[in-house]
């Protein structure tokens, strides 16, 4: 099952032309990049870790895409995503968001029901990938 | 330079590839970059050998573009550059300059120049210099990135010297990313030279070695007067002569730093003439326009540098 997630996520994944085009964009607009990983899919998982420092005074989108490159190397098995903030109102807000690599094989979510009193019933999703422990995941 | 021929004046044999580059944008680019030589020209003194080179690299970036819009082999070509002279010869004036030059030939995307030193690159313990001259190096994507004093990089003494890790990241970048980003080394010229000697793939990887000459009299007082002007400030003649006298005594002098030299020179004689004004006779509300802006021989004169006349070993700029 595809992840989406972010600013695009109705779209198809973005082709590096396109995201170097993002990240000109965001340049352009002074604010900060920032590359993150994370092997755990679950939607309500925001925490995700950071792959190198965030980049300040970027001039030019080119920066960006090495520092993307390296990450893809380094993770080529895990989620990445971009993250653009705007340090304007005096705290860093994220202003775009979107994934850049995801793994070869995404096994999904399975929808784990609980019973409660009075047979009510609560759900929840659990992501298959999640079964292995950090680090060991999507192999 | 223009191929300025109509378009379309004689079949083309490739239509899909004009055989001429008579384009609007590119004499616009051409006007553009004649503009900024002429005002290097303008605004520097001196330097003719520095001038030379640069006109050659913006006529042969300017071919490039040319001959890649007729479908000719253009190979980005290397821009790297290393800058060596004196202090205060004007080597990061002029990298700002090219800087400039290289963007409006679109060379560099952005134009913009970064300039830093050893510190700004190697780091302090192991693991610490790659992550930041690679920072430094995503900062400068796009534009020039200006080493001042690049042989502190190196130090042959310490072989365990973190300078060699980010002398190795630079070679890299340098070879990789020509097209994005421009690599400027400057220094004295002495210890440029040992630096390259020891690093010959540093040197092998650089273009042009552009050498930087010190400043005869008649620059510098050309200088003097140009920052002067600058300032809003003249000299009155006799603070001319003076001026003359200051230059050819200073040069003798260690630590001369040429154009820096003259331009703190400058600095002090700017204070000593609102001294004179403010401790002169009337009010200071009273004085003239003219008055204000002109330095007077005694605000020259009364420099370290006259009184200092044989007096050797004294090395402080006063």
């Amino acid at each position: 099952m595809r992840l989406t997630q972010g600013t695009f996520s109705y779209l198809p994944d973005l082709d590096d032309a396109q995201i170097r085009a993002q990240v000109a964009y965001c340049l352009e607009q002074g604010w900060a990049i920032s590359i993150e990983h994370t092997d755990d899919p679950h939607p309500r998982n925001t925490y995700w870790e950071m792959a190198g420092p965030p980049m300040f005074d970027l001039q030019d989108a080119i920066g960006v895409m090495l520092a993307l490159a390296e990450a893809r190397a380094t993770f080529p098995d895990r989620y990445i995503r971009l993250n653009a903030f705007d340090a304007t109102r005096g705290v860093e807000t994220v202003r775009l968001s979107f994934i850049i690599n995801r793994p070869t094989r995404e096994p999904g979510f399975r929808l784990i029901r609980q019973e409660r009193t009075g047979r009510s019933i609560t759900y929840t999703i659990a992501s298959y990938a999640v079964d292995a422990p950090a680090g060991e995941r999507y192999r | 330079m223009t191929a300025a021929a109509p378009t379309g004046a004689h079949a083309s044999p490739m239509p899909a590839i004009p055989d001429t580059a008579s384009d609007a944008a590119v004499a616009a680019v051409e006007a553009r970059v004649a503009e900024l030589l002429a005002t290097l020209d303008r605004e520097l003194v001196g330097l003719v050998p520095v001038k030379t080179r640069i006109r050659e690299i913006a006529a042969l970036l300017l071919i490039e573009r040319l001959r890649g819009q007729v479908g000719l082999s253009s190979g980005p070509p290397s821009l790297h550059m290393s800058f060596t002279g004196n202090p205060g010869t004007g080597k990061t004036t002029i990298a700002m300059r090219m800087a400039e030059i290289l963007h409006t030939l679109g060379y560099a995307r952005t134009g913009h120049l970064i300039a830093v030193t050893r510190d700004d690159l190697v780091g302090q313990f192991i693991g610490h210099t790659a992550p930041k001259t690679k920072e430094v190096l995503k900062r400068a994507m796009g534009g020039v990135l200006f080493i001042d004093e690049a042989y502190f990089l190196y130090r042959p003494e310490n072989e365990r010297d973190y300078g060699q890790e980010a002398i190795e990241i630079l070679l890299q970048v340098m070879e990789n990313q020509r097209d994005d980003l421009v690599v400027i080394l400057a220094g004295y010229r002495d210890r440029m030279e040992r630096f390259f000697s020891s690093n010959p793939g540093m040197s092998s990887r650089i273009a042009h070695h552009v050498d930087f000459p010190d400043y005869g009299p008649d620059e510098l007082e050309a200088i003097a007067r140009l920052m002067l002007a600058g300032m809003q400030y003249h000299l009155s003649p006799a603070a001319a002569r003076a001026l003359a006298e200051y230059v050819e005594l200073r040069r003798g002098q260690p630590n001369f730093a040429n154009a820096r030299s003259i331009r703190n020179a400058l600095d002090r004689a700017r204070l000593r003439q609102a001294n004179r004004l403010v401790g002169g006779a009337g009010r200071v509300g009273a004085l003239s326009r003219d008055q204000l802006m002109t330095i007077e021989a005694a605000d020259i004169r009364a420099s370290r540098v006259f009184e200092g006349e044989g007096a050797n070993g004294r090395t402080s700029e006063r």
